[in-house]
């Protein structure tokens, strides 16, 4: 037998060609004769539109259109709801260029196309806008009271949605608590900030109606599905492509931004392609964010420790719209019990418009607020109860034996019932505990104190829900000239490396290398049954529907060899690219397996002479392909996951804060993760690290910083802060493998894992290095010096 | 595998023009340019040269280094104009010509250096500089971070970076 690939730490398919420069991402795509899109954004967070006027930018020399939502015709309309959820009262979803009101700085306006970007940004400098600016309330609680300014007219309140959930009987609980604890926490508002913006071209072909869009989205068919509805063409006429893209992480999942419209509908209607490449400032005032929420939550606890009930209410805010639904806040309130048993919840939220950016899942997707508000409870309840922080955990933690663990009454963002699946949480934190050194590390705190350093020891644990469904599909296809084995999936990739981790699945099942597997995703034309890359799913869902198939294509292979070789299946083994006569030297190849597999008529090479309707690898009576069977050796077959399958983890570290300077250092930092089996770990630390330094930034540096006018006053890599390697410390990464037992693989999504609890543990790391001065609070996130220096002040420092 | 560089088209828009003459990847370049396109917009949709990506168009990012006279330098932040006469080295120029990595390249393949692959041709420009330039290099652990400084990652969280970097030193004997 050939070695197993999965679970191998092989090098990627893809890195070649990446580091070469010869990447594809959609401004890499050559299109002669493009034009070229700049947009004309709202200056205002709140106005009424009094005029627009145009005819200077369509006078400029090189502009060749102008639109307002007067000139788009049908597409002058509100864009969809995405994920329509009982609980919105009232749902807004934005206009590709705005009629009437404008919502938030950033909103587009009006698009102009030219011959060059430089020429559309000096046009779009040119329109003039009438604004009636309105007043705006950014503060959340306020927002929400009566008479406060609206970001919507009609809507009063600015209450985007309101839902409750409970499990068991939390009042019961409540009342038989004897110590609650009670907590009020905040995360702020932060951007994926991929390394490439979004970007969308597109080319119409008049001759063909055909339309091809590049779009670097994480959701090409449904992108598709979409423009063929909007356009009311056929689907079969609509291709979308996402070619290389520079980082998604939620931010490009979302359909549609006004672009993704817009650039098919001008490149039609002018007949020359259309390219729209974002550029970084409208990244950060035009491109989705996340992360605002106030949780206040309780704890009701008996004097052990063990937490028998919870309340939480939590304000999340969805910006000026909610395209994509609930999802975030319901993420994060069906998380927020954590990987503890608590079996009496209630959580409750309210979405509330703000004259910002809308709100749609960054990597992570609610489980960051949620964990930073359990966590930061847990370490209150600790701290009050007199019990050690790893101990208190280990106390609530669900135990291996109490799996599946569900909680009845949550229902998911996938509308099924929280159900973790399995874990070894006592254990993870047991790791946890040891790779710190936790047992040690009072002894060195205290050293560092009569040293004049603050050292504290930071802890939280996560779960996540990932794999959701529906489901993803599979196609694999051995090429009968080369061998080589062709795969393709729905969902698109943005650099976690799905072209490896699916060819080490196949590579398996077929005997050859996983370098002789091509995987093609992300291409309507190439697939097109699928949903998206969200949700840590591609190796799930994807993964789970490509092992499938592959499975399947095993069989014809070994059919097919055994009768080729005139020898039972159960004698051939497949290695090599070939099919092999156990214990023998007799072995086909599998390209010729392949030819032999498809009845041939003319006998274009060798093997095909092989394969002609005189010679094929099916052994049968009558017509050269038997009722039933398909030519070649592929297959295609679908995955829909039951359920989420639920990942977790322990991260621990150890920080050093200067009272003086205010600022935070890492010392040390420790994950313990378990995604399940895992199929390369080398790419899963890749991606629990990019998680944890995304996390980093969100502990300490990354906060958008709208002003009380809704200016969004950071919007540049210059002063959003996202960490360099001179931020970001060394971690040690430890694996547990419980394998999920809910797929095939024994797989768990570990794309968002990483991001999740490092706002926790940084908070709890630093209210423990502070403890010298008291009983400080830190209860936000990001959390920056001039908290630390406020509340070393209020302690009297 | 070097892929040809675009010939030059007609102006397109009504910008005041300049010619230009330099060096790109050893090749002399001769075109008229408008006065105010940067050279990382020159490099991309004039030469056809689209390895350097544009990621923040501030100086901030890195994504759009390239060598200048050999010395790494943002494309975003440099007019085509200020290159006349200049000597620029792009990603496209660092693999051998069948396509064989060159060691910096090959260390971040063998460290998963990389992911998305778009902020990556500017590291290895910007690695490939610092390692070309005369005099020691600082290969301590705040060494290589500091080496790294100009360069955003949003994927990786730069430890097989870091790695990438002390491996590429192995490999070309640097220490």
């Amino acid at each position: 037998m050939s070695t197993r690939m999965f679970g191998a730490r092989i090098e990627r398919n893809i890195d070649p060609k990446l580091l070469r420069g010869e990447g594809a991402f959609v401004d890499d795509i050559p299109l002669s004769d493009a034009l070229h899109v700049a947009f004309l954004r709202s200056p205002h967070a709140r106005a009424r539109i009094n005029a627009i006027d145009t005819a200077a930018a369509k006078a400029h020399p090189g502009v060749v259109a102008v639109y307002t939502c007067d000139d788009i015709g049908a597409l002058d309309v509100e864009m969809p709801l995405l994920i329509p959820h009982p609980s919105m009262t009232n749902p807004q979803t934005q206009r590709p260029l705005a009629r009437g009101d404008v919502h938030y700085v950033g909103q587009t306006v009006a698009m102009v196309v030219a011959v060059d970007r430089y020429t559309a940004e000096d046009a779009a400098a040119m329109i003039e806008v009438d604004y009636a600016p309105l007043a705006v309330e950014m503060d959340m609680i306020r927002a929400l009271q009566d008479g406060a300014p609206r970001v919507h007219a009609s809507i009063p309140n600015n209450l985007a949605a309101h839902f409750v959930q409970s499990s068991g009987d939390p009042d019961g609980a409540f009342a038989a608590a004897e110590h609650v604890t009670r907590i009020t926490v905040q995360v702020d508002r932060s951007t994926a900030a991929p390394m490439e913006c979004r970007a969308v071209a597109a080319r119409w072909e008049a001759v063909t109606g055909e339309l091809t869009v590049w779009d670097g989205t994480q959701a090409p068919i449904s992108v598709r599905g979409g423009l063929a509805s909007v356009f009311g063409i056929d689907e079969d006429k609509v291709r979308v492509i996402a070619p290389d893209v520079g980082g998604g992480f939620g931010q490009k999942v979302l359909l549609f931004y006004p672009d993704e419209l817009l650039v098919p509908m001008a490149a039609m209607q002018l007949g020359r392609p259309v390219k729209y490449i974002e550029d970084r400032r409208e990244n950060f005032i035009g491109s989705s964010q996340e992360r605002t929420q106030i949780h206040t939550i309780e704890l009701a606890a008996l004097k052990s420790g063990e937490v028998i009930g919870l309340r939480d209410f939590f304000l999340h805010d969805t910006g000026a719209f909610i395209p994509y639904g609930i999802a975030v806040a319901q993420v994060a309130s069906t998380s927020i019990a954590g990987p503890y048993r608590i079996p009496n919840i209630l959580v409750e939220f309210k979405a509330v418009y703000t004259p910002t950016v809308q709100v749609t899942p960054y990597r992570g997707c609610g489980r960051p607020q949620a964990c930073f508000a359990i966590e930061r409870a847990m370490d209150q309840l600790a701290q009050e109860l007199g019990l050690d922080r790893f101990e208190i955990r280990r106390r609530n933690l669900i135990a291996d034996n109490q799996f599946p663990y569900a909680r009845e009454g949550l229902l998911f963002a996938d509308g099924l019932k929280v159900t973790l699946d399995s874990g070894q949480y006592g254990k993870a934190l047991a790791m946890a505990a040891a790779e710190l050194g936790a047992e040690s590390f009072a002894a060195a705190q205290a050293k560092a104190l009569s040293e004049g350093r603050y050292l504290g020891l930071g802890l939280a644990c996560y779960v996540e829900g990932t794999g959701l469904g529906p489901y993803e599909g599979g196609h694999v296809k051995i090429h009968p000239i080369t061998g080589k084995v062709y795969v393709n999936t729905g969902l698109s990739t943005q650099g976690q490396g799905h072209d490896t981790v699916f060819a080490q699945i196949v590579a398996d099942q077929l005997g050859v290398s996983p370098q002789d597997v091509i995987v093609v995703e992300g291409d309507t034309k190439a697939f097109d049954w699928g949903v998206a890359t969200f949700a840590s799913r591609a190796a799930v869902v994807s993964g789970n529907a490509i092992h499938k198939t592959a499975v399947t294509v095993r069989k014809k292979v070994l059919q097919a060899a055994a009768n080729m070789l005139d020898v039972d299946i159960d004698s051939i083994e497949l290695r090599d690219s070939a099919a092999w006569v156990k214990g023998s030297n007799r072995f086909v190849p599998l390209a010729a397996i392949a030819t032999a597999s498809n009845p041939l008529r003319y006998a274009f090479n060798k093997a095909a002479q092989a394969a002609t309707q005189f010679a094929p690898a099916s052994k049968h009576d009558g017509p050269p392909l038997a009722e039933g069977e398909a030519p070649g050796l592929e297959a295609t077959d679908y995955y829909s996951p039951s359920q989420s399958t639920w990942a977790y983890g322990v991260h621990a570290a150890v920080v050093e804060v200067d009272p003086g300077l205010c600022t935070v250092k890492i010392r040390k930092y420790v994950c313990i993760h378990d995604c399940g089996n895992m199929i390369n770990p080398m790419l899963v630390e890749g991606q629990v690290m990019g998680g944890i330094a995304q996390g980093i930034g969100g502990a300490l540096y990354e906060h958008l910083d709208y002003q009380a006018d809704g200016n969004l006053a950071n919007a540049s890599l210059m002063d959003f802060l996202v960490p360099y390697a001179t931020e970001i410390p060394d971690v040690s990464i430890l694996h547990l493998e419980t394998p999920s037992p809910l797929n095939p693989l024994g797989v768990k999504g570990v794309g968002e894992a990483g991001c999740i609890a490092v706002g926790a543990v940084v908070a709890s790391g630093v209210e423990d290095a502070l403890r010298p001065f008291g009983a400080l609070k830190f209860h936000q996130v990001p959390l920056s010096p001039t908290m630390i220096a406020d509340a070393l002040e209020r302690a009297g420092h | 595998m070097t892929r040809p560089m675009k010939q030059a088209g007609s102006a397109r828009s009504g910008d005041a023009q300049v010619d230009v003459e330099l060096t790109v990847n050893g090749e002399a370049i001769r075109r008229s340019v408008s006065v105010r396109m940067l050279l990382s917009d020159f490099l991309r949709h004039e030469l056809g040269l689209t390895g350097t990506h544009v990621g923040c168009e501030h100086g901030v990012c890195g994504c759009c280094t390239v060598l200048i006279d050999g010395k790494p330098g943002r494309s975003c932040l440099t007019l085509a104009v200020q290159a006349n006469g200049y000597s620029i080295r792009t990603i496209e120029s660092v693999a051998a010509a069948d396509g064989t990595l060159h060691p910096v390249q090959q260390a971040f393949k063998e460290c998963h250096g990389l992911q998305c692959g778009y902020c990556t041709p500017g590291m290895v420009m910007n690695v490939l500089g610092r390692f070309e330039e005369e005099g020691p290099l600082d290969l301590s652990d705040d060494g290589i971070r500091e080496l790294l400084s100009g360069n955003l990652c949003r994927c990786t969280g730069y430890l097989n970076i870091v790695a990438a970097v002390r491996r590429a030193a192995e490999l070309l004997g640097r220490s």
